[in-house]
């Protein structure tokens, strides 16, 4: 907790008063709203070997889980430290996630002939297509970000020219303008050359803002103390300015890597065989789309939650001298 | 004892720099000119005129004191010497080198300048240590066993060798700025500029920074000082000087210019800071 205010504010969901007409209210919503008729009504009603019974006997049954469901969490994960409550918490909504998977019928053996192929070619190639345009991004946002801040007019003209233009048309436009443009040019280009282009100009341009803004986040005594000492301009920038920026620059870039690994799927447009185009064109054949879009966004969501992880453990180590 | 220390050669502060001694042994391109000289010195913050004709010419191993009203121009007079503030009019000579605004001179300069700031200024992002060693590295091009070495020393001549792997947050006011000091001082520069470095301590810590600064005075080292600190003033400056609206207004001994200064706007000037001392 960053702020912990010093007021024990009274639960109020743990008070019966509260509660218990708010569990009453659910209970009669879910069995107004018919939800032992919906899939995961069925699954459960199935689970609990109940079926078969009236409707209204379904719903009463599928809206008392549920209503348990919610009781336990409030008389009981509530009163737990609040790591166990974070824990607990994940775990149910994941629960419920599968469950509303399971409730699509899928075919899991079709999954599990087509994963390998997933894995191997889609993202490898999703992979391959993020971290070079993460990479080109960046120094494009660095180099971006020093003309912005230059006295230079020109660079400055050109940066914001291109942070305007790039961050101003659709990401989509972009790869079909590097893609489909250029060869009017006389500059013919691959596909995956110019999803990477478009990735990594699109992104730069975002990114340029964000380092701008951390290093001018910096206060104005830490160059002077820099330049003072005999330091640079250059190491100043790299030595001094920049790694104090990082902690500003780093948590809005994590996001931008994140939504960078999966606006990479904008380049299976253009023909490329990364994760989003496969799951698409994997399923045509045997009329499988849903398993193939599922699992592709499961394996978008573990990717995600890796680049989280590194990140997490990247603002630990840029913010360890404001640890007390 | 302190000669290891030394990757030039030089003897120790300490030996090198006796009261009022000779200037340092280590060869500088005008030895014979003094630290300091600054001739028709102008800069205009738009409409406004910050310095107005400053003469001003320190000699090797004195301490100045530098005292006036806010918005005089003090500050911007001894920022205007390592070139963090442009002038307009005037020239200054550091070493006997012209300031110019050429990058070569302003890293010659700025390589013999050493610079204390009232908000300490210290990296955050580093250690103690690190705030000393790095700049020796990077523009004395020591090694890092060298540089460490160095930082070392100066950290225990300001008395906090055994911070040296904290990070300055971690530190007090009166600490932080002591490791500021001896990140300016272990450069070894030949001139020593300090800018209200007490002004923003809480009252319990500014006798140890203004006793660091009274041992560096004590070995010898060339001061600029801008301060409100006439209790410092007294102690150990060579020369007092108020400023007012950009002008160097008047300029005496403390003794004398405590006791019996001469412009009417100085007796002011002192009623208001002596009341509190």
């Amino acid at each position: 907790m960053h702020f912990a205010d010093n007021v024990d504010h009274p639960a109020l969901l743990g008070r019966p008063i509260v509660f218990l007409p708010g569990l009453a209210l659910l209970f009669e919503l879910l069995r107004w709203s018919n939800v032992g008729a919906t899939a995961i009504g069925r699954g459960l009603t199935d689970m609990l070997a109940l079926s078969g019974l009236s409707p209204s006997a379904d719903n009463l049954v599928v809206a008392g889980v549920a209503t348990a469901f919610v009781g336990f969490n409030l008389a009981v994960v509530m009163r737990l430290k609040l790591r166990w409550q974070v824990y607990i918490v994940w775990l149910e909504l994941a629960v419920l996630l599968l469950v509303f998977f399971y409730s699509f019928n899928l075919s899991f053996d079709f999954i599990r002939r087509k994963i390998g192929f997933l894995l191997s070619q889609g993202l490898v190639m999703t992979l391959y297509i993020s971290v070079v345009s993460i990479a080109i991004a960046s120094v494009l946002a660095l180099i971006g970000a020093m003309a912005k801040l230059s006295s230079n007019g020109v660079a400055l003209g050109i940066a914001n020219f291109y942070t305007s233009l790039f961050r101003g048309i659709p990401l989509l436009m972009q790869i079909y303008m590097i893609y489909l443009g250029l060869p009017q040019l006389g500059y013919v280009v691959n596909a995956v050359p110019a999803g990477i282009a478009a990735l990594s100009l699109c992104y730069g341009a975002y990114m340029t803002e964000i380092f701008r803004a951390g290093i001018e986040s910096i206060p104005k005594g830490q160059w002077e103390a820099s330049r003072a000492l005999g330091l640079k301009p250059g190491s100043t920038m790299l030595r001094i300015i920049l790694p104090q920026a990082m902690r500003v620059i780093i948590p809005p870039t994590g996001n931008q890597f994140i939504a960078m690994l999966k606006d990479s799927s904008l380049v299976s447009v253009v023909g490329v065989w990364e994760l989003m185009y496969l799951a698409r064109t994997q399923g045509q054949t045997e009329f499988r789309h849903i398993e193939m879009m599922v699992t592709a966004s499961m394996i978008y969501w573990l990717f995600s939650i890796l680049l989280e992880l590194i990140q997490a453990r990247i603002e630990r180590y840029y913010g360890r001298a404001h640890a007390r | 004892m302190a000669g290891r220390m030394r990757a030039d050669g030089t003897g120790s502060l300490a030996m090198m720099r006796l009261r009022r001694g000779p200037a340092r042994t280590s060869a500088t391109p005008a030895s014979g000119a003094p630290a300091l000289d600054i001739r028709g010195l102008g800069k205009w913050f738009g409409a406004f005129k910050a310095l107005d004709g400053v003469d001003l010419t320190v000699a090797r191993g004195e301490r100045l004191v530098i005292c006036g009203p806010s918005g005089s121009g003090k500050s911007t007079l001894i920022r205007t010497v390592n070139a963090l503030e442009s002038f307009e009019e005037g020239e200054i000579h550091v070493d006997g080198i012209r300031l110019t605004r050429e990058p070569k001179t302003v890293e010659a300069v700025r390589q013999r300048v050493g610079m204390v700031f009232q908000q300490f200024n210290l990296f955050p992002h580093l250690t103690v240590l690190e705030n000393c060693a790095l700049p020796l590295r990077l523009v004395r091009g020591l090694a890092a066993g060298e540089a460490r070495e160095r930082a070392l020393h100066y950290l225990a001549k300001v008395r906090i060798p055994e911070q040296a792997d904290k990070f300055a947050s971690q530190l007090s006011g009166g600490q932080q700025q002591r490791v500021a000091i001896a990140r300016a001082v272990a450069m070894e520069p030949d001139i020593m500029l300090f800018d209200e470095p007490t002004s923003a301590l809480d009252p319990e810590m500014v006798k140890e920074v203004l006793d660091t600064m009274v041992q560096l005075a004590v070995e010898g080292m060339t001061m600029a000082v801008v301060t409100h600190e006439m209790g410092f003033a007294r102690q150990v400056a060579d020369r007092v000087i108020f400023m007012d609206h950009g002008k160097i207004i008047e300029q005496a001994p403390p003794a004398q210019f405590f006791s019996d200064p001469r412009e009417e706007r100085t007796r002011a000037f002192l009623q208001q800071v002596l009341r509190a001392d």
